[in-house]
């Protein structure tokens, strides 16, 4: 499967405890870094009012959506104290310094 | 056509009425209130504290002017009504401002009595109602000599006040002992052992023969010879219902002014409210059957039926350390029967009252906590036998069940009235708790309004809290910044300089954050805190900020963004005008609007074409806005004495130069200021958080005005001669508040914590001290004004604009 996984950038590109996001032809997928040099990545969408969750504050591995304060873990995608919501989730993983994105496979996995 | 509601009198009961009333019934009348005292409605209770210094005018009023404004009342302040002509169904006012009704109420309320002994009319004979006696009571300053005549309540009340400002205070009671109707000789000399205890002198049996004086008060002479020297008398004897006015109007009157069961008099027009009310040949002179006749003929005047039944009554003494309760009935007489217990070390006096095995009436002194149930027994008719033995133990000792001080909480029924003023019962308080999901005092206030008034039941009101929230509810604790960490702003501030902690890191290793970076309420805090404290020497953290500051515009609903130039003072041209026109056109910009801070808005711009925009507003000599920051926003004037033919001063002059010279600051919450050139106040600038209105003779500096979420006319400041010196104390204010103030705590409401007097001594009075809060202001500038859009548009943080890839390939399907 490992021809799956797509350089999208170094881990230098997105500060700590902030995040990008990657251009796809259907929506933005927004890519964190936490204070931990941990990466996640999560569709750039909040299921609130569609807020852009990459412009957030980046808390532990957590983000708060900019619009209205929804919390989210980058982890599952799951919005955190008493809102209900979810965020997809793309597999990513840091190799040698760069971001690898396993975006087929979500693709795969969704079908 | 609306209905024309006419009220004499803008006291607590017609103030809780008309709460009712535009509940029932908004927009149904067209309200207009005469007030002799030239205010807003504020809670009378609260004037003790006020007295004490325990609280501040401010924060006893009810009404405040925006509320007024917000139901469409007209208050005539200031303006005594003087006439009632039913007949032509008008009033009119001492000041001649006449009002026709359909509907009158007389809510006059009462009038102190002053027994007529000789001199009872010098200077410096006060009585105790309203705001204007605490004002003059206070006017006597520190070390003053005073004699209160009256050891009632309210007596008690002033003597315990003035004694806490340092005056020399003597309490004459005609009695045998204090409160002789309501404590027995016993207990009376507990009560007044605590005030003796508080250094007040209280001389019971004492007849006052005379005031002495020519024209000023010198002394008391008491029938048995005795001189006391005071240069300030306080009268507190009694009460008389005001009913002069009705009288007058031919009214039927007693000692009241006579009302049936729907507050009505015998004219069906007119009705009467609170207490200068006679119902059922009664005359209330407590808040709460004042408030529950408030209800009735809010009622009435909507036709829905309800009847006023009468009350009974129970009251605090408000002194702060000493516990005393009463209600009901002490008479003495023949088929009444007494329960007495003491505690002399302890300083405990509880006594009931019963007749048919009924209490009638209940004291309690030193230990209230059980006042609430014998109350509830008390209006219930409850008969005690069963329990006769135990009673005076308290609630908790009743059934067997150990004593514990909540015990009695616990156990009283839902319907027990927790506070007496509003009539609110414990379990609309618990419910209120539970459904609202409060957490403190101030939560069970604005939701239920118990404990909102005399403040007397707090501590049941917390004990509430404690048994319903459990452990989770610290009353004492302060409010932490988040749940990171147990430390308040305040804490956190002091602790940041104290320590030295210049990064957030520091601050988190330092006070011992319970997650490893914070979170969203906590850090954009931390940064500000750090970037006041430090300035020079700290270096922002764009991750902590808000997305608004760290790219320098406002987030839009979509994910686009604005883009507001400074237009200093609000003035522009046709250069600028050029230039926001052609950026427009030339980046596709969807909306552009004239803002409500007098400059333009660039709405629905692209996040990646942020820096373009910039780039040609910066070669047009614009720099941003700061719409976005929690720093200086607008300052907005009016065109002043450069055309206006009323213009005092160069209103615009002055608000570029403040603008100029405030621009780049950050500070706790927004900051907004205004500039007006003459009190006609075109720039608004009596709701801004600063506010400057010109006069010929200078400039009047207003502050801590509100004009969002709350509505707040601004208070003044002082006054100053020149332009550079109202430039130096509007700058040494935002640098006291850029210091003090909590995040997201606005002017308004750092300076209603701090206090006024405060603000005065930093940067008006002591020159000194507002010089180095205006040179440190000035310091920080030196690295606070760089225009952000200049250093973007730079390369500054140009990750934030562009995506880190583009991928052809498409996400997963949903
Ligand atoms: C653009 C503007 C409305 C307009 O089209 O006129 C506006 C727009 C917003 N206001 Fe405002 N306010 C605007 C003048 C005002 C005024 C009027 C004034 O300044 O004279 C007030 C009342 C005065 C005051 O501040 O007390 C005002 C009181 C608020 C409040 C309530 C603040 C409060 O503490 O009570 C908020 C909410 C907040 O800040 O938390 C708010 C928040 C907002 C935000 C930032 C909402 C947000 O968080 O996204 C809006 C941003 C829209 C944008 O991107 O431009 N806006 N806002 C005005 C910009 C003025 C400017 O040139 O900078
Ligand atoms: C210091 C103090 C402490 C108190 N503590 C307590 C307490 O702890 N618990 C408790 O239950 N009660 C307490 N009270 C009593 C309580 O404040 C009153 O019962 C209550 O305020 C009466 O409300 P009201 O609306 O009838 O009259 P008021 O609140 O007295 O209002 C009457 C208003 O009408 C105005 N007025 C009079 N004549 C005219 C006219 N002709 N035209 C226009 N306006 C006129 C007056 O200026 C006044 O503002 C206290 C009172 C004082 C003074
Ligand atoms: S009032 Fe202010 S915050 Fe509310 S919608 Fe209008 S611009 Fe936005
Ligand atoms: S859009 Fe994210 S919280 Fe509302």
């Amino acid at each position: 499967m490992t021809d799956d996984w797509i350089d999208i950038g170094s881990l230098d590109a997105i500060p700590r405890r902030g995040a990008r996001c990657v251009s796809t032809p259907e929506g933005k997928i927004a890519v964190f870094r936490t204070h931990q040099d941990q990466v996640f990545a999560l569709e750039n969408r909040c299921p609130h009012k569609q807020g852009p969750l990459s412009e957030g504050i980046v808390h532990g591995a957590s983000v708060t959506c900019p619009l209205h304060n929804w919390v989210f873990d980058l982890a599952t995608g799951e919005a955190m104290g008493a809102d209900e919501g979810r965020v997809r989730t793309y597999g990513v993983r840091v190799q040698d310094g760069r971001i690898l994105m396993a975006l087929q496979q979500a693709m795969v996995a969704a079908q | 056509m609306s209905e024309k509601l006419v009220i004499v009198g803008n006291g607590m009961a017609p103030g809780r009425m008309l709460e009712h009333l535009f509940e029932a019934a908004p927009g149904r009348f067209e309200v207009t209130i005469f007030n002799a005292e030239p205010r807003v409605n504020y809670n009378r209770l609260m004037l003790s504290p006020v007295l004490s210094g325990e609280k501040t005018y401010e924060e006893i009023i009810t009404h405040d002017d925006a509320w007024y404004a917000d139901n469409g009342v007209t208050l005539h302040k200031a303006s005594p009504v003087t006439l009632i002509d039913r007949a032509a169904k008008r009033v009119v006012s001492s000041n001649g401002i006449v009002a026709d009704y359909d509907r009158l109420v007389i809510a006059t309320g009462s009038s102190p009595f002053i027994p007529p002994v000789p001199g009872h009319q010098l200077d410096g004979v006060i009585t105790y109602r309203d705001l204007d006696d605490v004002d003059k009571m206070l006017a006597a300053g520190s070390g003053c000599k005073v004699v209160v005549i009256g050891g009632g309540l309210l007596g008690l009340e002033a003597a315990a006040g003035l004694k806490m400002r340092g005056m020399d205070v003597t309490v004459l009671h005609l009695g045998p002992t204090l409160m002789e109707r309501q404590l027995d000789p016993a207990a009376g000399y507990l009560l007044e052992r605590a005030f003796a205890d508080r250094g007040v002198t209280v001389i019971t049996r004492a007849n006052t023969q005379r005031v002495l004086g020519e024209e000023r008060v010198t002394g008391v002479e008491l029938s048995d010879g005795t001189v006391i020297d005071c240069s300030m008398v306080v009268m507190a004897v009694g009460i008389r219902p005001s009913t002069g006015l009705a009288k007058a109007a031919g009214l039927a009157v007693n000692r009241g002014i006579v009302v049936d069961d729907q507050m009505r008099t015998d004219d069906p027009s007119v009705f009467a409210l609170g207490e200068c009310a006679e119902h059922r040949g009664v005359c209330y002179g407590l808040v709460a059957p004042l408030y529950e006749m408030a209800q009735v003929l809010a009622q009435t005047l909507v036709a829905a039926p309800a009847a006023y039944a009468g009350s009974v009554t129970s009251t605090k003494l408000k002194v702060t350390g000493i516990d005393l309760f009463s209600a009901g009935d002490f008479g003495e007489a023949e088929d009444r029967e007494e329960i007495v217990l003491r505690d002399a070390s302890a300083g405990i006096y509880k006594r009931l009252v019963l007749k048919d095995d009924r209490i009638i009436g209940a004291v309690l002194y030193g230990e209230t906590s059980d006042g609430p149930w014998y109350f509830d027994l008390l209006r219930r008719g409850v008969d005690t036998r069963e329990m006769r033995d135990t009673l005076i133990f308290g609630q908790a000792y009743q059934g067997g069940t150990p004593l514990d001080p909540m015990a009695a909480v616990a156990a009283l029924p839902d319907e027990a009235e927790i506070c007496g003023c509003n009539g609110v019962c414990k379990g609309k308080i618990t419910d209120a708790i539970t459904g609202k999901g409060l957490t403190g005092l101030d939560g069970v206030r604005a939701h239920t309004k118990a404990s909102a008034s005399c403040g007397s039941c707090t501590h049941l009101v917390e004990q509430l809290l404690h048994l319903t929230l459990g452990d989770s509810y610290n009353p004492a604790a302060v409010q932490p910044m988040c749940a990171c960490t147990d430390y308040g702003h305040d804490d956190v501030r002091r602790l940041i300089i104290a320590k030295g902690l210049k990064s957030i890191p520091a601050v988190m290793q330092e006070l011992e954050w319970k997650t490893s970076c914070g979170c969203a309420k906590c850090r954009p805090a931390l940064n500000y805190y750090l970037v006041a404290d430090w300035p020079g020497e700290y270096e922002d953290d764009g991750q902590s900020r808000f997305i608004n500051e760290r790219v320098h515009a406002n987030i839009q609903k979509d994910g686009t963004y604005s883009v507001v130039p400074r237009m200093w003072g609000g003035m522009t041209s046709p250069k600028e005008l050029r230039a926001i026109a052609d950026v427009a056109d030339k980046f596709a910009i969807p909306a552009v609007k004239v803002t409500g801070g007098q400059r333009i808005d660039l709405l629905g711009v692209r996040k990646e074409d942020l820096p373009g925009v910039w780039a040609d507003l910066n070669a047009a000599g614009m720099v941003s806005g700061a719409a976005y920051a929690k720093g200086l926003r607008t300052v907005k004037t009016c065109v002043g004495s450069d055309w206006c033919r009323f213009g005092t001063q160069d209103s615009t002059g002055l608000g570029i130069r403040l603008e100029k010279f405030m621009w780049g600051a950050w500070t706790p919450a927004k900051v907004k200021l205004a500039v007006s050139g003459c009190p006609r106040n075109c720039a608004e600038a009596t709701c801004k958080d600063i506010g400057v209105i010109c006069v010929d003779s200078g400039y009047d500096i207003h502050f801590a005005g509100a004009a969002g979420l709350d509505i707040k006319g601004t208070e003044l400041l002082c006054h100053a001669d020149s332009e550079d010196e109202a430039l130096e104390i509007i700058v040494a204010l935002t640098q006291l508040y850029r210091e003090q103030g909590r995040y997201l705590e606005r002017i308004y409401k750092w300076a209603k914590r701090v206090g006024t007097p405060s603000i005065l001594a930093n940067v008006v009075t002591d020159h000194a001290k507002r010089r180095h809060y205006f040179d440190r202001f000035v310091f920080s500038q030196r690295f606070a004004q760089v225009d952000p859009w200049e250093e973007r548009v730079n390369g500054k943080d140009a990750h934030e604009f562009a995506a880190m890839a583009e991928l052809a390939v498409p996400m997963a399907a949903e």
